[in-house]
């Protein structure tokens, strides 16, 4: 009998313990950039997993079984929302998680997909999911993960606000210094042809237009038709730039480039964040590091 | 529209219209031939098979060079012989058949190359390695695909008269010659390195397409066996350019757009083929009567 009690008080201790250790509070973030905005404003009281890595693309994700098991101990879960993670839901159901699944882009106002040719590939999603391109939609995205992180664990209420106000000011210079950049471009050379028609939030808050060989989402296969229509509005428009693109096949933008004489931009990145040494480590160094590339390509 | 403008037209404006043709007529001249013995060994489905085998070592050129196309070849081949070697070995030395041992290594073999692409963590990469990439062929996949129809045309008329017998009747072969094993590996050989060429230009799943499918439907047209591989060539070029051309004025995808048209062919030759084809159920006959 006394063994017994013994045990179960060791027991009941040791759970403490790890509670103890465990104080960390477990979300989960569905894609690289929504994870180092999470970290940004988490700071040290969460633990932030992400479930697309760095590179890895968010439409065609696959999970694995280990993904659930993060899912199911999330205590919050942020997704981007407008179409973006499709394969969620049922990822959520699948593993049981109780956690809160917070929308991030609540709030902002998602764009019409920019489709050129209205017939060929079946869109299911007409909304462009690709909010983050613009810094005042991911100060959106901050206010939302601190009000989250808030309701998750009220006590941490200070410095998630602290942190969110923080991060808030050094998002606002790298939207002025992207501003400042794409003035010095003449107007009529901000036209720019990348892989990966990512870029809409971009185009429309700073003015540089965007044109994709594929549609939307890297799922469908670029046709003859296509390419032959970028080739010849590279031509007609004088289009100076092609850019690659992190997810995108490089060795069809390398042939378009070829045939018209485009000078091939830099790596940029739109859907997923570098590794940690890549020059897109977190969602400020990769705006930095787009609007430079840009700039280069773009200035002579 | 004028049909310069439709059939020639497309060719003459872009370069990567035509990089794609040259390609897909390279494609036609190695890969038909060996579709057709292929076919006639009934082997049809070991192309299949063998397509899927090459996956895993073009991903793990992919994991250590990215899209490099001579890391991503070799690795194909070497895979390849190693799957087809690897099924040859067991079958003979024990009582597996040869296509139950080719059905496990390849599985294996695909499960394999999945799961190498997926380490990288970059799911979409392994979309371009199944689907290829016919609209970028560059300077180096160009002329590794030309030459390996080169080589594999050339192989053809070294090994032609004890691969025919082979097909025909091995026994045979091997009562008057020691020729059998090693022509069959030669071949073999051919049959990965064409699938290898064509999974740069149409990606793994379609490779074996351009292969097969003009194989089979040249098979109702010919009985003699130099004409039905010329006519598995003509038809393998018509479907590369039938298929750009649909691709650029439809939009479809360029890949699955060439075997599309490769199967149409195939389907009018089931019907009309005058060889065994079905036309004989719903055209009648006359029949000399006594």
């Amino acid at each position: 009998m006394l063994a017994r009690l013994l045990a179960a008080m060791l027991f009941a201790l040791l759970s403490v313990a790890s509670a103890r250790a465990q104080e960390k509070l477990p979300v989960v973030a569905t894609f690289s950039i929504l994870g180092d905005l999470v970290k940004n404003v988490g700071g040290d009281r969460v633990a932030v997993s992400t479930l697309v890595q760095p590179n890895g693309d968010a439409h065609v994700f696959q999970p694995s079984p280990a993904d659930a098991k993060t899912i199911a101990d999330a205590k919050v879960i942020f997704m981007n929302g407008i179409g973006l993670e499709g394969w969620l839901d049922r990822l959520i159901k699948a593993s049981g998680s109780k956690g809160k699944v917070v929308i991030a882009t609540k709030g902002v106002k998602p764009h019409e997909m920019k489709d050129d040719d209205a017939h060929g590939h079946a869109h299911e999603h007409k909304l462009d999911p690709h909010a983050w391109q613009s810094v005042a939609n991911v100060k959106i995205y901050v206010a939302n993960i601190r009000d989250a992180l808030i309701a998750a664990d009220p006590a941490g209420r200070e410095a998630y606000e602290k942190n969110a106000a923080g991060y808030l000011q050094r998002l606002s210079a790298v939207e002025s210094e992207i501003k400042e950049t794409v003035a010095k471009i003449p107007a009529t050379k901000r036209r720019i042809i990348t892989s990966h028609d990512a870029f809409g939030y971009f185009a429309s808050s700073y003015g540089i237009e965007f044109i994709a060989p594929q549609g939307v989402s890297t799922e469908s296969e670029a046709s003859a038709r296509d390419v032959a229509k970028i080739i010849r509005q590279i031509r007609a428009q004088k289009i100076p730039a092609v850019f690659l693109e992190n997810i995108s096949d490089p060795r069809l933008m390398q042939q378009i480039a070829k045939e018209t004489g485009a000078k091939i931009g830099g790596t940029v990145y739109s859907d997923s964040l570098s590794g940690t040494d890549g020059p897109a480590a977190s969602y400020i160094a990769m705006m930095e590091h787009n609007i430079r590339q840009f700039a280069a390509a773009l200035a002579d | 529209m004028n049909p310069y403008d439709f059939l020639i037209a497309p060719f003459i404006e872009f370069e990567f219209m035509r990089r794609a043709l040259v390609g897909s007529f390279a494609l036609a001249l190695g890969g038909a031939p060996v579709g057709v013995f292929l076919m006639l060994r009934r082997m049809s489905l070991t192309g299949d098979a063998m397509a899927h085998a090459i996956l895993p070592g073009a991903a793990v050129g992919f994991l250590f060079a990215g899209l490099n196309l001579f890391a991503m070849t070799t690795g194909g081949i070497v895979a390849g012989v190693t799957v087809a070697v690897g099924a040859g070995l067991i079958a003979r030395s024990t009582g597996l058949k040869e296509d139950a041992s080719l059905a496990a290594f390849y599985l294996v073999s695909l499960a394999l190359g999945v799961l190498i692409v997926s380490i990288k963590g970059s799911n979409i990469d392994l979309l371009h390695v199944l689907f290829g990439t016919v609209l970028a062929l560059d300077d180096a996949t160009l002329i590794l695909i030309a030459l390996i129809a080169t080589v594999s045309l050339v192989a053809l008329a070294i090994i032609w008269r004890p691969l025919v017998l082979e097909c025909v009747d091995p026994n045979y072969l091997r009562s008057v010659s020691r020729s059998g094993a090693p022509t069959h590996l030669v071949f073999l050989a051919l049959m990965v390195l064409n699938l290898v060429g064509g999974f740069h230009a149409l990606g793994t799943l379609l490779a074996v397409g351009i292969m097969m499918l003009p194989a089979a439907a040249a098979r109702f047209w010919a009985r003699e066996l130099t004409a039905m591989i010329a006519l598995a060539i003509v038809m393998a070029v018509f479907s590369g350019y039938a298929g750009l051309l649909l691709s650029y004025h439809t939009g479809a995808a360029a890949g699955p757009a060439i075997i599309l048209v490769a199967g149409i062919v195939y389907a009018g030759s089931v019907l009309l083929g005058p060889i065994g084809g079905l036309k004989r159920y719903f055209v009648r006959v006359r029949h000399l009567e006594a």
